[in-house]
């Protein structure tokens, strides 16, 4: 298919996917151009769709041959039904929503299992630029503080203490720029030393 | 008039005839012992006959979808837009198969056909035919151009409420489904604005209870009526301000009711023109198709029942302004194919054209179907292994 015009994949896009297990059923939600969910497909067999709410990102997707869903993700998941896919995709979308809150309450509803990453506003080079007098937008792609679309940044301290609210257990947290079980001061400074997040979350069960 | 034909038209075309002898016994009950099926094709069909796409066509189109009938032609047909040399539907690489439907008045079988049993033309007496009907004459066709199995069946509004059925009652005789501005089923207000299209025409004094033709009459004045209405809620309210606005032919109020607006000029030049080309009788019939169409019934009511039946990969679309079949209705259609884990990709398109911009030539639109149509080229068989 088309999809072999292989897009190079973002750094955490590259971490999601040695995350999800052969075969799964993956909804991604802001699939972008369809990068990820494209080489899913073709080297972990995985089926489902991308929700995507610009037109042109969806054309893109259905030229890679990926399934896409044209969506509003602040609409919610109201489409689709409890428990209906193995892992729910949110990678670097979370700030660009009206909700995230509702937000990661729906993934971890619709999917076994939820797969989040941000950039943690808590990295002490963010806060070193907040001293310096300047909103951190978060790297050169995402433009200047009056023209991106985030409206919702946190932290990972932020993260966690909203999954705890919400009844989301965390069941891994690692950070892109380091090791595997992340370097000694992502593991114990995670707020401090962590830029690009990763989680895997899932309905915390009682 | 083209003085000469645009590079990427499919150029002079003309229309075929497939008859058919095989009895077709439809919904209501009753049976056509023989009919025609007028035709176009463009494009070439591959020695593997798996190139060949199906167009469906709407409530008010035919069979020349593409390419002009003579240099004379004032236009070509009507989605010449998309179908052609290097467009969405490429027809250097599909075989694009249109039909007229049963019913119709371009030249299938329809009330202005003679009746073998009677001598006369059928008129009101022909049966009321449903989708489900289009979709197994449709597969006769395909199998006299010996056709197993479409590369994909396309169509907008009620084109792609056929295109739909198709995949429901033929699983396995099509790879693709592009289902555009369409709905599972009308809503009341859809119903609502069919039955009065259909009481201005069976108003009108020269309708003779659809025997217009033994009085030498046609009921004009009903059918562009009828056609008025439906013009107005195939565009959206912003592109009739837009086009037309509160403009006025002069500038001192008539104080009567002659044509004064532009918008009344023009609606008025709409239905006569459609009277010229459009069979009363056919207009009553397709309405009443389209009331009825609904391929969740058969399945307790349930869509996603339906659609489970399918095998076909789905391509869904819906325009922003189109409140006659809203995107929210397409997403009904989405909704259930997605809960039955079929492969579907869905796209709402940004226009200010309302339920027409099926029929438009807007950009992200004709992308979307380009885009998808190269997927649809993807999964035509390799040379030697037929489906």
């Amino acid at each position: 298919m088309s999809a072999d015009n292989h897009t190079a994949l973002r750094l955490d896009q590259t971490f999601i996917a040695s995350m999800i297990p052969e075969g799964a059923r993956v909804l991604d939600l802001g699939c972008g151009d369809g990068a990820l969910l494209a080489v899913l497909v073709r080297t972990r067999n995985v089926t489902g769709y991308g929700l995507e709410i610009d037109t042109d990102k969806v054309i893109a997707c259905v030229g890679a041959g990926v399934n896409v869903i044209q969506t509003d993700l602040d609409d919610g998941l109201q489409t689709f039904d409890d428990h209906s896919f193995d892992v729910v995709i949110l990678s670097q979308t979370l700030q660009a929503v009206k909700f995230p809150d509702r937000l990661l309450s729906e993934m971890v509803r619709v999917g076994g299992e939820g797969i989040v990453t941000f950039n943690n506003y808590g990295h002490w080079r963010y806060r070193l630029q907040m001293l310096m007098g300047h909103v951190p937008v978060g790297g050169p792609r995402m433009g200047h503080w009056f023209d991106n679309s985030n409206i919702h940044m946190c932290t990972v301290a932020d993260f966690e203490a909203l999954c705890a609210d919400r009844g989301i257990e965390v069941l891994q947290r690692s950070a892109l720029d380091g090791a595997p079980g992340g370097s000694l001061a992502t593991r114990y400074l995670p707020n401090l030393f962590t830029e690009g997040a990763v989680y895997r979350i899932r309905r915390r069960r009682s | 008039m083209p003085e000469t034909l645009p590079k990427d038209s499919v150029g002079l075309v003309a229309a075929q005839t497939a008859h058919f002898d095989r009895p077709l016994t439809l919904d209501c009950g009753r049976t056509l012992a023989h009919y025609d099926l007028v035709y176009e094709t463009y494009g070439t069909l591959n020695a593997e006959r798996s190139n060949a796409i199906l167009v469906c066509h709407a409530l008010s189109g035919d069979h020349h979808a593409a390419g002009f009938h003579s240099l004379d032609d004032r236009k070509p047909g009507w989605w010449d837009n998309a179908i052609g040399p290097g467009k969405p539907l490429d027809t250097d690489r599909f075989f694009v198969v249109c039909p007229n439907n049963l019913g119709g008045c371009a030249g299938s079988t329809g009330p202005g056909s003679i009746d073998p049993g009677t001598g006369q033309p059928f008129g009101p007496d022909f049966p009321i035919v449903t989708v489900k009907d289009w979709v197994e004459s449709q597969a006769r066709l395909a199998d006299q151009l010996e056709i197993t199995q479409w590369a994909a069946v396309i169509g907008g509004s009620l084109g792609g409420m056929q295109a739909m059925q198709w995949a429901i009652d033929f699983p396995s005789r099509l790879r693709h489904a592009l289902v555009i501005a369409a709905a599972p089923k009308l809503s009341t207000q859809n119903i609502a604005f069919n039955e009065v299209a259909r009481q201005a025409i069976r108003s009108d004094s020269d309708f003779y209870e659809g025997r217009y033709f033994e009085h030498d009459a046609i009921p004009a004045r009903g059918l562009a009526l009828a056609r008025m209405l439906g013009h107005i809620t195939y565009l959206s309210d912003d592109v009739l301000n837009a086009k037309f606005g509160r403009e006025r032919r002069s500038d001192s109020k008539g104080f009567g009711y002659e044509v004064e607006f532009q918008i009344e000029s023009y609606l008025r030049y709409q239905g006569q023109a459609f009277v010229s080309r459009f069979d009363a009788n056919s207009y009553l019939l397709m309405t009443k198709t389209l009331d009825y169409f609904d391929p969740a019934q058969e399945y307790g009511d349930d869509l996603t029942a339906a659609l489970r039946q399918t095998l076909a990969e789905f391509l869904v679309v819906s325009f922003s302004s189109d409140w006659r079949f809203a995107p929210s209705r397409s997403r009904e259609i989405v909704r259930s194919l997605i809960e039955c884990d079929r492969p579907v990709s869905y796209a709402e398109i940004e226009s200010e054209q309302g339920h027409d911009s099926f029929l438009l030539p807007i950009r992200q639109y004709h992308r979307v179907l380009g885009n998808y149509m190269r997927r649809v080229e993807a999964s035509i068989p390799a040379t030697g292994s037929r489906p």
